[in-house]
């Protein structure tokens, strides 16, 4: 069996040690654009304020592909693939067969179209190690950076930034900061807490144009900068398999199994959309953990053996300038908020289950809730009163402890 | 309030430069002794509370704790002591009897520590028990006058009932109310283990506890709490508890805020009721009475059972133990005046019954002496507190011998001598839930099977070196013992020489 | 895996919060409690939870699929013979483990990186040091 896999992050790692479990023997090739050992892209950030290193950054160890016996072709792109003959041509010519295929070709930072844009000189994305490295050799002590979005990945980029930068403004088309993650009022106090750190927001208000170095936003404000990062969002990186002829919406669409419309091609990652079991609609969930789990889905099923990943929900553990969030899920329904100093807490329910929560400051044991969503539990069958003013394992009934603590989760 | 006269028994000294303020000790103490000043991040500790019964000091992880006794004195003499004028004091306060529990503890001989166990050298070999076997089983009930044959010349099967131990050690009679659920389990289940009994008390059977009846005693005292014909026919025997060592004479009383769920179910009483024991049996003043309810018991229970009549030790012991052993039963336990109790009246318990070991030897001597030592076997309680007593009762005559405070102690008591309190902070005398739950059955099955195989081999071990294999070759041989600093008077009651002789 | 994991019997949980502190003297690499954990506030790996009269102590049950291991952004921890482990060098203190971990088992230490329990692996060996000052045998460490 030959396993040929296109990408080098969460999704293929995920998928290797899927496929691992199963088969031994098979072959595995792994073909990237990126020259590098995989590595975690969610740490571009913690690399750029210091809080780890390229080396420290390896999503696995540097004897992974050794270990996990696979043929690693990194700097070479996929152009295209034919599925009938099950053939997956490279940018230099090369052509690979395949048994079984997977798509993980991820997501990339989204360009707006906006007057001036491309000729702004300075101009970044904040998503990968060569853009984090681009950023950084950019950066003087004085630089203005200019950040647009504040959504995960435009904030994450502040704070990695925030100390080797002259002064920092972030500016958002939506009214709070963190839109995908927070309402209202949790932003509006994550909010204070970054702008406590020197950092200046533009919220409600968009860059009509640029000027040089000068944006000009809808509110009439000009704002001068050295160093550009777009951080609008990201859209998968689809066109490969949709010109193969697999089935795209918003994202690769796959059943539970991660296969594609197409046979022995499967596919995970930012590139898929993955059906949220919060509100019942499929769409891209560009999360790490998500990535990996579709991935090892994708492995298991793809060697062979049976697995079934069908409890995405959209999820994010992120912290700025030392304050911790962790959100889940959707966030129509019952409310339950607390409010205590710092922390904020809001729990979501329907239809007498958990749906959604957030929690910032305070985020112990906050899995315990995400559990509770994942596994749709019943909330009558819980002291919710108790879980409510603390994640504990308590709250579930004796017998449910029983089994909890009796025995290892399979 | 008026003057406290009282000052504490014990001090808690707590070494600050060791505490680490964890609170385990508050956690733990049920007579919060210990509290945690948040304010000055540091424990104190109220000694006037403290039993020192050292469940703090044990649980301490940085040995930061001990208690010592107050070094507080009153203006005492040898006829006013410390404890007299304390006791009058607390009596002139309240208005009431003195309530104690666990054994005698006032200086009175201690018989066992007066005598010495003999030895081989060159004529008589010693065994080495762990290179030949040495029998420590033993059977208890009455034993048939002679061997009977059939026409054919083959041996008769009359052998009344008896009862199998493998170690000459029972555990006695400790009530289920008196004692906690989890130290019945654990009494029960090391008896299983063990090949040996245990003893319910006056408490009945729980439910629970069914399982274990192939190495159950079930005891019928003078309340008959708990006694039912599926209760008599679910123990290996029947006590008949006449008396205990503790209080010889008087009744028990076990206070209405133990009779508990299920306790007030084990026992057929009301919830909330005091269990209260009569002094007599009030079926049984004569021996015929007691004939009476021996065959009535064994009526109950076709006659597969034996009977144990359980009397304290007392200053006609012998003939009254001769009366039992005409009444029908088939063991005779007797109990000396340092048994135990979860709760006796002070004045009784220091002053009342005379030693186990002078009773033992005196019963059985009178026994063999009327011819009638077969009919019964014996079995003797009151502290025993190590294998040697246990060989110096096996050589006095004993046929086995009942162990309690000791089993206690192996389960985590300190002798605290607080269990009519209902605090147990070792979770063994108490039927608070929080409480009880401190003894883990498994825990304290395993430590009363270490103590009872402790014993087992250096009981072997001892036998060895008298040269006898079997505890059958021991029982009453009194030339393995020889006195020491015990008058003529006591040596002929003992029956042994003196060291030297 | 069959391997031996520690659990608690809620049973026999007293909550006196000794493995608590054992756990913290274990992971202190000191030799004597006192200097580990005078006037220290402890950050075990274990935790009590308590209500009433229940009590139980909760650790890392060392998942057969570990949610943590598959959601740490890092490849911080991993799983080696069947024990959750964490590579505290690479944590950056993300708490994407504490949003995946149903049990709760997994916290931030006082260097901001997350802690978990490893079974003693690293510091006590053999026994785990709150199976081993367990009062009463509620926590064990066997093979179920």
């Amino acid at each position: 069996m030959k396993y040929v896999l296109i990408g080098n992050s969460a999704a293929a790692v995920g998928c290797i040690e899927g496929i691992r479990q199963q088969d031994k023997n098979g072959e595995i090739v792994v073909v990237a654009d990126e020259p590098y050992h995989t590595y975690s892209r969610p740490a571009i950030s913690y690399l750029l304020c210091g809080r780890t290193t390229e080396e420290r950054m390896k999503y696995r160890p540097s004897d992974f592909y050794k270990k996990m016996d696979c043929t690693v072709m990194l700097g070479k792109k996929a152009t295209k693939i034919e599925p009938q003959k099950k053939w997956l041509f490279l940018e230099d010519g090369t052509i690979i067969e395949y048994d079984k295929l997977l798509v993980a070709t991820g997501s990339r930072p989204f360009i707006p179209e906006i007057g001036g844009l491309a000729e702004v000189r300075k101009r970044h994305t904040f998503m990968s190690l060569d853009d984090a490295k681009a950023l950084d050799a950019a950066l003087k002590a004085d630089s203005r950076v200019l950040i647009m979005g504040a959504g995960l990945i435009g904030l994450k980029c502040a704070e990695g930034i925030a100390h080797k930068a002259g002064r920092i403004d972030v500016v958002d088309l939506a009214p709070g900061i963190l839109p995908s993650i927070l309402e209202a009022e949790a932003a509006r106090a994550v909010q204070e807490h970054i702008e406590s750190q020197g950092i200046h927001f533009h919220l409600s208000d968009g860059v009509q144009e640029f000027r040089d170095n000068t944006a000009l936003l809808s509110s009439g404000k000009e704002i001068g900068f050295d160093i550009l990062v777009v951080a609008v969002g990201v859209r998968p990186n689809v066109e490969l398999v949709q010109k193969a002829g697999v089935e795209v919406r918003k994202g690769i669409v796959t059943n539970e199994r991660c296969e594609t419309s197409l046979p022995d091609i499967y596919a995970a990652g930012d590139c898929t959309e993955s059906y949220d079991i919060t509100t019942g609609e499929s769409r891209p969930l560009a999360l790490l953990p998500n990535a990996y789990m579709q991935g090892e889905c994708a492995g298991i099923n793809m060697a062979g053996g049976i697995k079934a990943y069908n409890k995405a929900i959209p999820m994010n553990a992120i912290g700025f300038f030392g304050l911790h969030m962790i959100t889940a899920g959707s966030y129509n329904g019952e409310r339950f908020i607390r409010k205590s100093g710092r922390d904020y807490k809001m729990l979501v329910s329907e239809n007498g289950v958990l749906k959604g929560f957030v929690m910032i400051g305070n985020v112990a044991r906050a899995g315990i809730y995400t559990a509770l969503i994942r596994d749709k539990t019943p909330l009558e069958t819980i002291d919710y009163g108790l879980i409510s003013e603390k994640p504990q394992l308590m709250a579930f009934s004796r017998k449910e402890r029983d089994k909890k603590l009796g025995g290892a989760a399979g | 309030m008026g003057i406290n006269y009282l000052y504490p028994d014990y001090e808690v000294v707590r070494n600050s430069g060791r505490c680490i303020a964890c609170r385990v000790c508050e956690r733990q103490c049920a007579n919060e002794v210990h509290a945690f000043d948040e304010e000055m991040n540091v424990m104190r500790s109220d000694d006037a509370k403290c039993v020192n019964c050292h469940r703090c000091v044990s649980l301490c992880p940085t040995r930061a704790l001990k208690i010592v006794k107050t070094d507080h004195t009153f203006k005492e003499n040898a006829n006013w002591t410390g404890e007299t004028i304390k006791e009058l004091y607390r009596q002139a306060g309240t208005g009431g009897v003195l309530l104690s529990s666990m054994g005698n503890p006032q200086p009175y001989p201690v018989y066992w520590d007066r005598l010495l166990i003999n030895a081989s050298q060159v004529t008589n070999p010693s065994i080495d028990p762990l290179r030949e076997p040495m029998e420590t089983r033993t059977y208890l009930g009455k034993k048939p006058e002679r061997i009977l044959r059939d026409q054919n010349g083959e041996i008769a099967y009359n052998l009344p009932p008896q009862l199998t131990l493998n170690v000459p050690i029972m555990f006695s009679a400790m009530s289920y109310g008196s004692i906690s659920y989890n130290a019945h389990e654990s009494l029960a289940r090391a008896a299983r283990e063990l090949g040996t009994f245990y003893n319910t008390g006056e408490g009945g059977l729980h439910e629970d506890f069914y399982e274990y009846s192939a190495n159950t005693i079930v005891q019928v005292a003078s309340g008959r709490f708990g006694v039912h014909k599926d209760y008599l026919n679910a123990g290996a025997a029947i006590e008949i508890k006449m008396g205990q060592g503790a209080k010889p004479g008087i009744g028990g009383h076990l206070p209405g805020q133990k009779i508990v769920d299920d306790v007030s179910r084990t026992r057929m009483i009301p919830e909330g009721s005091d269990a209260i024991s009569p002094a007599p049996h009030h079926d049984i003043y004569s021996i015929e009475d007691l004939r009476q309810l021996v065959y009535s018991l064994k009526e109950a229970t076709d006659y597969k059972k034996p009977i144990i009549v359980k009397i304290a030790a007392v200053h006609n012991v012998a003939a009254i133990a001769s009366g039992v052993a005409r009444s029908g039963a088939d063991i005779i336990a007797i109990d000396g005046f340092r048994g135990g109790t979860g709760a006796a009246p002070t004045r009784i318990r220091d002053n009342v019954g005379i030693p186990i070991e002078l009773a033992l030897a005196s019963v059985d001597a009178r026994l063999r002496d009327e011819g009638i030592r077969n009919h019964v076997s014996i079995v003797v309680g009151g502290s025993i507190r190590s294998s040697a007593d246990v060989v110096k009762a096996i050589a006095l005559g004993a046929d086995a011998v009942y162990i309690a405070t000791g089993a206690l102690l192996a389960l985590g008591c300190h002798l605290c001598r607080s269990c009519q309190a209902g605090k147990c902070n070792w979770g063994i005398a108490t039927q608070e839930p929080e409480l009880v739950k401190r003894l883990n059955p498994d825990v304290g099955s395993e430590r009363l099977q270490n103590l009872v195989h402790a014993w087992e081999h250096e009981i072997k071990e001892m036998m060895g070196g008298m040269g006898i294999n079997s505890i059958e070759a021991l029982k009453g041989n009194r030339l393995m013992l020889r006195g020491i600093g015990l008058n003529e008077k006591e040596l002929s009651i003992l029956g042994v020489k003196y060291a030297g002789e | 895996m069959k391997m031996k994991r520690i659990y608690v019997n809620e049973k026999w949980c007293l909550g006196c919060h000794l493995c608590e502190y054992n756990c913290a003297f274990a992971g202190s690499e000191e030799t004597d409690m006192v200097k580990a954990l005078k006037d220290v506030h402890i950050n075990p790996r274990i935790r009590i939870e308590e209500e009433g009269n229940i009590h139980f102590a909760v650790s890392c049950r060392h998942c057969e699929e570990p949610l943590c291991v598959r959601g740490c952004i890092m490849g911080a921890l991993s799983v080696e013979d069947g024990v959750i482990m964490i590579d505290q060098d690479k944590c950056v203190g993300c708490c994407t483990c504490i949003l995946m971990c149903p049990y709760g088992a997994i916290m931030p230490s006082d260097t901001g990186v997350m802690q978990k329990c490893e079974l003693c692996l690293r510091t006590a060996g053999g026994t785990p040091a709150c199976v081993e000052g367990c009062p009463n045998r509620a926590i064990v460490f066997e093979e179920r």
